[in-house]
């Protein structure tokens, strides 16, 4: 027995071997950048709490993904998937048969199914009520995605191709599954980068919205009380789902998979037959696909294709779409506001946002602000889950043009 | 085009502007429909309000119509509180009135006291 060579293999099997043997000639530089951004994402999910549901599993994904010889994930396999000329295009066989365990969790993500679950958990928990009784906020909703399309416009010129564009412009959309849905289907490569660009942004709609707000509105505009909205029947919530279903998905039958499945949770919330399935997406199922889904994704933050100049314009872009966005829901809070003779307040359109609810909550928090006996957080949800529906639909816009 | 991209910059142009404008297009028609679905239970709901009404004022004259229930007043008296936060009792003086389905303002609370 020559205890000298075992611990020989031993340290050359060990990642700290990898890092240091390869560190410029195998990028081991790179996986430490790698884990020191891991434990800067970490801090500010866990300290700054900043998403701390999902950025806690993106962060620990991330650094997980970038010890070297862990073999958790491998950007290889996903690559050969990927690739029309390789034996193993579009073979999930041979990812299960020579995948880690990230490579694994990633498939829920590869297949949609984890953004339509997460859908299905927030329908479960969203009221459509202030919508139904103010269908005018749907508009609200329609406006605040000015900023994917900007930001769309803006990546061309920075030499994105129109798949990887169309994924960075749906950042302006604030919608964290919309924008993994479009990214998997149109720009894979790209997904780490834009589902950390999307929930940092996400977790900073209270500092990035409120100037934008202040620009935008006047004082006396912002001070403005909106009636009590009308009383919505049960039978009203429990058709619109089912009609939003069949009408969106009609329209668009890309975004089916988003759509039907916010309004399923959605429709098992509302028809009160239904409590333990809602009870269950609500919060079970809910848990169990962020942790998933936040893994997953943070999984593909890998050194060699997240180190890059791309992933500095994506952080750019998407700061741009979420800002231009908000002025789009603000610019059409003050059309409302000039058609209806001042009785709508303009910072609801700042919630056209999706980014449920805490876009909502920033209008209400900026009307009381300007007005201590202001509430608008009702009348701001309408707008806020007009959001969704409107990124859904401009994600599916995209997916059909660069769906191919 | 201006780098590297696989459109133009006028495609993207194209592509933007259409896109905004589908997004518009569908939550337009989304609202109309909801409008019209709004507008729908709203003359629903007002026809059964007119009914219900009716048939009040027809039963009215059979019957004289009970005097109205004395109000209880806002306050019954003090509470004495014995190592509860005042936001504690509150908390459980509204639950009681909920399990009793009793008004609060009905009911009388002498002390409320924590069994330790």
């Amino acid at each position: 027995m020559n205890v000298g060579a075992i611990l020989g293999k031993l340290w050359g099997n060990s990642g700290f071997s990898a890092i240091i043997t390869g560190f410029v000639s195998n990028n081991g530089w790179q996986n430490l950048v790698m884990l020191a951004i891991a434990c800067v994402l970490l801090y500010l999910a866990i300290v700054k709490k900043f998403e701390p549901l999902l950025l806690v599993g993106i962060a620990f994904g991330c650094l997980l993904t970038n010890l070297p010889n862990a073999g958790l994930y491998h950007q290889d396999l996903w690559n050969d998937f990927m690739d029309p000329a390789s034996p193993f295009f579009h073979s999930f066989g041979q990812i299960m048969r020579q995948g880690g365990l990230l490579d694994i969790f990633y498939i829920g993500v590869k297949t949609s199914l984890y953004p339509c679950l997460i859908f299905m958990g927030v329908g479960a928990m969203t009221d459509f009520g202030p919508l139904i009784s103010n269908p005018k906020s749907l508009l609200l909703g329609a406006a605040a995605q000015l900023g994917v399309f900007v930001a769309f416009f803006g990546a061309v010129c920075m030499g994105f191709k129109g798949t990887e564009a169309a994924s960075i412009g749906i950042i302006g959309g604030a919608d964290g599954p919309t924008a993994i849905f479009l990214t998997t289907k149109l720009a894979p490569h790209l997904l780490g980068a834009i589902a950390v660009a999307a929930y940092s942004y996400m977790a900073l709609i209270p500092l990035i919205q409120p100037p934008i707000m202040n620009l935008l509105t006047t004082p006396e505009s912002r001070k403005i009380k909106m009636v009590q909205t009308r009383n919505v029947t049960k039978t009203e919530k429990v058709i619109f789902p089912i009609m939003v279903t069949m009408f969106v998905a009609l329209l668009l039958p890309d975004t089916a998979p988003l759509i039907g499945c916010l309004m399923l949770g959605n429709l098992f919330k509302e028809t009160g037959c239904t409590d333990r399935l809602s009870d269950t997406v609500q919060n079970a199922l809910m848990n169990i696909v962020t942790i998933l889904l936040s893994t997953a994704v943070g999984s593909t933050m890998v050194g060699s294709s997240f180190l890059t100049a791309q992933t500095l314009k994506i952080v750019v872009l998407g700061v741009v779409a979420f800002g231009i966005s908000t002025a789009g829901g603000l610019l059409g809070g003050n059309v409302m506001c000039w058609a209806t003779k001042g009785k709508v307040n303009p910072l609801i359109g700042s919630a056209g946002v999706s980014a449920v609810p805490m876009a909502a909550r920033v209008a209400n928090k900026e009307g009381q602000k300007a007005n201590p006996s202001n509430f608008l957080l009702m009348h701001a949800m309408g707008p806020n889950v007009a959001g969704v529906i409107g990124s859904a639909i401009a994600a599916g816009f995209l997916l059909s043009v660069f769906g191919g | 085009m201006l780098l590297t991209s696989d459109i133009t910059i006028g495609e993207a142009g194209v592509y933007a502007l259409l896109g905004y404008a589908v997004v518009f297009f569908g939550i337009v028609l989304l609202m109309l429909v909801v409008m019209v679905l709004g507008k729908y239970f709203a003359s629903k709901n007002t026809k059964l309000a007119a009914t219900a009404a009716a048939a009040a004022q027809a039963v009215a004259p059979a019957a004289p119509a009970a005097a109205p229930k004395a109000v209880a007043p806002g306050s019954a008296g003090e509470l004495k509180l014995h190592d509860v936060e005042p936001k504690t009792a509150a908390m459980l003086m509204a639950i009681v009135a909920d399990k009793m389905g009793k008004p609060l303002n009905e009911l009388r609370f002498i002390s409320i006291k924590e069994v330790k």
